[in-house]
């Protein structure tokens, strides 16, 4: 048991004091954080680049004050004639285009676009919109439908759902951050079984490959030494869940905190332009949309997502860790292993795509609930399920079922490690696996 | 210290170890021989409880062999092998640790060997930053810090040039002198007659020969001699029912043969017959090297196996 602790040990302090631990740890939140922040810069600059600066050239007199700027059009509106103000812009820019609303517009219901590019589909459309409902208006203006008599017309329907709970309370969900929260978790298992998985394994074939299991298994029992790597790197993969937890509330307040002033700043200063073009509005990311995804994060239970997700990433690593590890002694160099690791983490990568489909959609049907039932899909399957609510009576067996797995596959692996870790040159088959596993002690 | 009895290894086609027993003498150093193959590795990794034998058993100091000698016993595999990014010192009190030491012991006794062999400097290195040479010497500590009573060694001269040979020899010899038995396993025979005491060859599986290397010797002794002498032979002494005529050659005047004397016949009788016809320089008794009754051995069992 002492031997055990030994071994232990050093597996995880030779990893956790790599260099490359360290940069996964600051990076990958880091990582994570600038795409956020990214995607936001983006928005903002295609914002600028996709903006269109319309000059109203109107025969008609009465459509240009109906007409309002908006997220992506600015209206300039001007009481010029088309060719002076063609001339006039001919020479600009060229974002700037002229919209030609001829006399007949009413009639006709066509209108002139002058540019130098071809419009983006999305200005268009907006562009049509508005001038459809403007001709809208005005038949109903027409057919003397009053404005009251279309509000009361109007509906909108919402649905809120509510959640049975065991105890017969209800609470309030929301599918889409459900969702959202399955595809994170379920990324999240498959990358990480991956990593520390194939850590074991590349573990194994470097002792095997550097003859230093000769040296080892001489003083422990291939077991222990097994175990022991196994342990080691399920920590480390524990440490760096915990230290990432921890870097990215870190960024998250720094880096939040920092973006918000810069949005005000930025809003300030667009707004002064808006003024200066005496026409568009203040654009600004408003605070409500924030608030209202805290509120539905908040309604989400946290501590039941994490300590399940704690119970099968581990469950689910034991089980696969042992797999690779098997795989690492029964092959000289990591070339060669690929072949068997393909369809040991076939029912991984199995339930990692359908965690898209049928999974997400359809979170109890017959599918999802067998797949979070059986061990070796049950990691990722029954985290998908559990943002969507789970029974607890499903949960406590499948997570039996998954330690059960467990206990059976690192029986067998054993076995087919101990004769393995001391074969060289011999190009392991599956039928030499079924060999080894039978060989007796 | 050690006594193996009937051990029995069958791998799926075939049998490593063919009913083997063999004793290994308290204090001793024992040669291992056998050509490459010949389930010398398999014994080894037996006797290290790293595999089980099918059948037969092993008494380390008259009792059964179990996970509890572990400590007692120190390893050094032919294949060498040590983490490579892990640092020198690092390693060496993880593997101490291992075999059942504690981590201040540990220190000490590698602070006391890095002295004695000159590489203290090394101790923060990384092992891949050391050559081969080097490794090996770190390797050799790893093996006996923790004071075995029986150290185990294959081949542990191999990689090392002739001046760190040495001081390994030597190293051998003072550990030895200190009472630790020793299994040197090898298929470089100038050595052994250096070092061992005793012998087990295997071959092809079986155990072919054992016991002390002087009672072997001598049991080979086959009364071959060298004859310097300067004269004539007279022809009928050539061929002769005394002895048989292996060799002749001549240097200028002095001739020298190798012959076998037939067993019923000693020296005695074959000088009587010479000493009126030549003059007698020198008379050298052939006495077979290991090597020479490693090569008969092995050469014998494969005629015996191809006769089969």
């Amino acid at each position: 048991m002492n031997k055990i602790k030994l071994i232990i040990q050093r597996e995880y302090l030779t990893r956790v004091r790599k260099k490359s631990f360290l940069l996964t740890t600051f990076l990958v939140p880091l990582f994570f954080i600038g795409m956020y922040v990214g995607v936001i810069l983006l928005t903002k600059k295609s914002f600028d680049e996709t903006h269109a600066y319309v000059y109203i050239v109107d025969e008609t007199q009465e459509v240009m004050e109906k007409l309002n700027s908006s997220k992506n059009v600015t209206y300039i509106k001007e009481n010029l004639d088309l060719t002076t103000q063609i001339n006039s812009r001919a020479k600009e820019d060229d974002k700037m285009s002229i919209l030609h609303i001829p006399k007949d517009f009413y009639a006709t219901e066509k209108v002139d676009f002058l540019s130098h590019e071809k419009p983006s589909l999305s200005i268009e459309a907006e562009i049509k919109d508005t001038l459809n409902s403007i001709i809208k208006d005005k038949k109903y203006e027409t057919y003397g439908i009053t404005k009251d008599v279309r509000r009361s017309i109007k509906s909108n329907v919402s649905i809120q759902s509510k959640e049975i709970k065991d105890g017969g309370t209800t609470e309030e969900s929301n599918t889409e951050v459900a969702m959202a929260i399955s595809l994170a978790l379920s990324i999240l298992v498959y990358i990480s079984l991956f990593l520390y998985g194939s850590q074991v394994m590349r573990g194994i074939i470097e002792e095997k490959s550097s003859r230093i299991i000769e040296v080892i298994i001489s003083s422990v029992k291939p077991f222990q030494l097994m175990m022991g790597k196994i342990v080691g790197i399920g920590l480390v993969g524990l440490t760096q869940f915990a230290l990432w937890i921890i870097v990215s509330i870190f960024l998250i307040t720094v880096v939040g905190s920092s973006l918000v002033s810069q949005e005000e700043f930025t809003s300030h200063v667009m707004e002064s332009q808006g003024q200066k073009m005496n026409a568009s509005e203040p654009m600004s990311f408003n605070g409500e949309t924030f608030s209202e995804v805290f509120q539905l994060l908040q309604s989400v239970n946290f501590t039941e997502i994490i300590v399940c997700f704690f119970i099968f990433f581990l469950g689910g690593y034991l089980i696969y860790s042992a797999l690779f590890a098997a795989v690492g002694s029964a092959v000289d160099s990591e070339t060669e292993a690929s072949q068997f690791t393909m369809p040991i983490t076939m029912p991984l990568l199995l339930t990692y795509a359908l965690s898209f489909g049928v999974l997400i959609n359809n979170p109890h049907g017959a599918v999802a609930t067998w797949l979070s039932f059986i061990p070796f899909t049950s990691p990722i399957a029954m985290l998908v399920r559990i943002p969507f609510g789970v029974p607890t009576w499903q949960i406590v067996v499948s997570a039996l079922l998954l330690i059960i797995g467990f206990i059976v596959t690192t029986w067998i692996a054993a076995r087919i490690y101990r004769v393995g870790i001391l074969m060289y040159g011999k190009k392991a088959s599956y039928k030499e696996l079924i060999k080894w596993f039978k060989y007796k002690s | 210290m050690l006594a193996l009895r009937n051990i029995v290894k069958q791998y799926a086609n075939h049998r490593a170890l063919d009913d083997i027993s063999m004793d290994i003498p308290e204090g001793k150093i024992f040669g291992l021989l056998g050509p490459n193959g010949a389930g010398k590795t398999s014994l080894i990794r037996i006797i290290n409880q790293i595999t089980a034998p099918d059948s037969g058993s092993i008494y380390f100091d008259n009792e059964l062999l179990s996970p509890k000698h572990i400590e007692q016993i120190g390893y050094l595999p032919e294949e060498r092998g040590l983490y490579k990014k892990m640092k020198v010192g690092e390693q060496m009190i993880y593997l101490a640790q291992l075999k059942g030491l504690s981590k201040t012991e540990a220190k000490n006794r590698l602070f006391y060997w890095f002295d004695k062999l000159d590489i203290s400097t090394w101790w923060d290195k990384k092992i891949e930053d050391l050559s081969k040479g080097m490794q090996q010497k770190v390797q050799f500590i790893a093996t006996v810090l923790h004071e075995p009573k029986l150290i185990i060694l294959d081949e542990p001269f191999s990689g090392f040039d002739p001046v760190n040979a040495q001081i390994i020899q030597e190293e051998i010899l003072a550990l030895n002198k200190k009472g630790a038995t020793i299994i040197y396993s090898t298929h470089r025979m100038e050595t052994v007659e250096e070092l061992c005491d005793n012998i087990a060859l295997i071959d092809k599986s079986k155990k072919v020969l054992d016991g002390a290397v002087k009672d072997i010797k001598k049991q080979y002794q086959n009364q071959t001699y060298h004859i310097q002498y300067k004269g004539n032979l007279p022809v009928e002494l050539e061929t002769n029912v005394l002895y048989e005529l292996l060799a002749f050659t001549a240097q200028e005047d002095m001739h020298t043969i190798k012959i076998k004397i037939h067993p019923q016949y000693a020296l005695n009788d074959v000088l009587t017959q010479l000493i009126p016809y030549v003059h007698i320089y020198q008379v050298q008794e052939i006495v077979p090297t290991i090597h020479d009754i490693f090569i008969e051995k092995v050469t014998q069992t494969s005629h015996l196996h191809e006769q089969n």
